[in-house]
């Protein structure tokens, strides 16, 4: 994807901050995401990926979230319920990790789908049935008709994201947050849901958030990353540039440490030293107590430096 | 290979569900793993890898087949000798939380452990906090318990009390899946290492191939209930006799977004069947690529097409 379409600006956050009690589990995050564009956002586990998207559809509870995510002119941040109820799911589709405990376990999925649909578009019921069963077919459903009329148990994981995908594009959303959708699915399944979601972005012009762990998933699909970690974007960079040159010694560290079919069954895992809740740095970078570069001027926080073109990493010490 | 220490002999594990139907979990599985080597064991979730492993170490019966340990079937093993078999057939389970009680000490959980087979207190104790360090834990991690310590530090502690008996062999069941990246190739050092230094046998069962070709030298792919191809590393790497083999490699997100661009990919039709109803013929027949007529009839045998490289196939690849 290149050219024109990635010109227009869909989605601008500006230090999204997210307060759970005294512990911040987003710290001044800030991205942009233009029309067409699929980003991916990659970190461990509780490093606030799910969390920074959680907050943008306002859907966290007990949290306190301050900062602007501006979206086709307004700030998802600041404006009203009502407001916001309108444009998720509509305007903003979101897909979950585990397909089978999103869906209602004791609605049929056809109906599930369709309400979503008569929800957002007032479709009357004959009008909202015949788009699910497009939508259905658009997915990869076979046999759609009677398909709408099973429920979430009848149905394995992989179709059951697929009906996952079905309602989260029924409206046509401008942006689609997918929260690992394929980590609960089996390879091969995976490559297929994979396969659909890249086609379905690149037809309707959608952009998308790819929230992962998994870096195999981004390489494949999205057209740039940003790595998080603890609460913190570290490295931002064209997917290509980030994988053939990281700056970020947590992002060099990552990509060391994923075993790949071609590496030396008798070689050694490279790894980055202890854990990311292990010792918390009070103030400064939050990766020094594991990285190896860290030094004196690491006390102090680092802002994101720019590594080139449309590439930023947040260290001193990278070069 | 050396002399064969755990053998499976036309080993069988059905479980009966309501009606008269049957849940084939494993369904005639031959193989040998060598003392001192590491098997690894994939397949997709319902592939009956779990299964196969629980039956190895004990915890499950065969419905039919027998298990060999060092030459001796197992099967019906009582009293001493039953005992002797639990302390030398250990295993690591995925979920290291639930394989943990969570209102016991790790140090306690070891002793426990090392009680039941006869250890006296005192012993026990200075055993555990032996493995722990063999573990990678210092000793005040004796003392505190599961919700106190990380993930990667839970799992060091349930591989602690696993090689604390001394055993000869591990079923390691996806021991890594529940970890981060960074966490997950500590652990894999760790399991090596131990490997390493005891001589263990290891039966290493991941739904990830490049973790499974980091970590063992052999492969045996499982689908349905069946081994479908067993191979040393490389060769199932380099050349897949199995179609299904062959998918599951393609279908695995490479960390590099060059090559995930030119790669053409195998996308299987479709998803596993579901175990209790398994299709006639060759199980894989409803999902492959090269299937004819008499794949839907005529089970595969198992046969050797490179050198200690077996597949069950009627038209292999690369043949």
């Amino acid at each position: 994807m290149s050219g024109a379409a990635r010109s227009v600006r869909l989605l601008a956050v500006e230090d999204l901050t997210v307060t759970f009690g005294r512990a911040k589990a987003v710290d001044r995050v800030s991205f942009t995401l233009d029309a067409g564009e699929t980003l991916g956002l990659v970190g461990e586990s509780g490093c606030g990926k799910s969390t920074t998207a959680m907050a943008l559809m306002r859907l966290l509870q007990g949290a306190e979230t301050c900062g602007h995510a501006w979206f086709e002119g307004l700030d998802l941040v600041a404006i009203d319920a009502e407001r916001m109820r309108e444009i998720r799911g509509a305007t903003i589709g979101m897909i979950f990790q585990d397909p089978v405990t999103a869906l209602h376990p004791m609605i049929r999925v056809g109906d599930q789908v369709a309400e979503t649909l008569r929800t957002h578009r007032g479709l009357g019921s004959a009008e909202a049935r015949a788009r699910t069963i497009d939508l259905f077919r658009k997915v990869g459903i076979a046999a759609p008709e009677e398909r709408l009329r099973v429920y979430p148990r009848e149905m394995s994981g992989g179709m059951c994201q697929r009906v996952i995908i079905a309602m989260a594009i029924a409206c046509s959303p401008r942006l689609l947050l997918a929260d690992e959708p394929t980590t609960a699915l089996d390879v091969t399944v995976q490559a297929q849901i994979l396969e659909l979601l890249r086609s379905i972005a690149q037809d309707g012009g959608m952009s998308m958030i790819l929230i992962t762990h998994d870096l195999g998933v981004v390489a494949g699909v999205t057209d740039r990353v940003a790595v998080m970690y603890d609460g913190v974007i570290v490295e931002t960079a064209p997917t290509d540039r980030l994988f053939a040159n990281p700056k970020h010694p947590y992002t060099q560290g990552l990509l060391r440490s994923i075993p790949r079919l071609d590496s030396g069954w008798d070689e050694e895992m490279p790894t980055i030293a202890g854990a990311v809740h292990d010792a918390h740095a009070p103030s400064g970078c939050r990766f020094a107590p594991r990285c190896p570069l860290a030094a004196e001027v690491c006390r102090e926080a680092p802002p994101l430096q720019s590594f080139g073109q449309d590439h930023q990493a947040a260290c001193w010490r990278a070069s | 290979m050396s002399e064969a220490l755990v053998e499976a002999i036309g080993l069988v594990r059905h479980y009966k569900l309501t009606g008269k139907r049957l849940l084939r979990a494993v369904d005639g599985v031959d193989l040998a793993i060598g003392r001192g080597g590491t098997l690894g064991l994939v397949g997709e979730s319902g592939s009956g890898k779990s299964t196969l492993g629980q039956t190895l170490v004990g915890l499950q019966n065969p419905s039919a087949g027998e298990v060999r340990f060092e030459g001796e079937t197992v099967v019906g093993a009582r009293g001493a000798k039953l005992v002797r078999l639990r302390r030398q057939r250990q295993i690591v389970f995925q979920d290291p939380s639930g394989a943990l009680n969570p209102r016991m000490t790790l140090g306690a959980t070891i002793v426990e452990h090392l009680r039941v087979q006869g250890w006296p207190r005192a012993e026990a104790r200075e055993r555990a906090v032996e493995v722990l360090a063999l573990a990678g834990l210092s000793e005040a991690f004796s003392g505190r318990y599961p919700h106190e310590v990380s993930g990667g530090q839970r799992q060091r502690a349930v591989i602690a009390r696993a090689v604390s008996t001394d055993p000869a062999f591990i079923v390691a069941d996806e021991p890594v899946s529940a970890l981060d990246v960074s966490t997950r190739a500590q652990i894999m050092n760790l399991l090596r290492e131990l490997q390493r230094r005891s001589g263990l046998t290891m039966l290493f069962i991941s739904h990830d191939l490049s973790i499974v070709a980091h970590m063992c030298r052999e492969v045996a792919v499982m689908y349905l209930g069946q081994v479908v191809e067993c191979a040393p590393r490389d060769s199932l790497f380099r050349t897949p006799l199995h179609p299904y083999t062959a998918a599951l490699l393609s279908a695995i997100p490479l960390p590099d977004p060059v090559l995930e661009r030119s790669r053409t990919r195998i996308v299987l039709k479709g998803e596993p069947p579901d175990p209790s109803a398994i299709p006639s013929g060759c199980r894989f027949h409803t999902r492959c690529l090269r299937a004819t007529e008499v794949c839907a009839k005529v089970p595969p045998e198992m046969r050797a097409l490179l050198p200690g490289h077996t597949v069950a196939c009627h038209h292999p690849l690369n043949a």
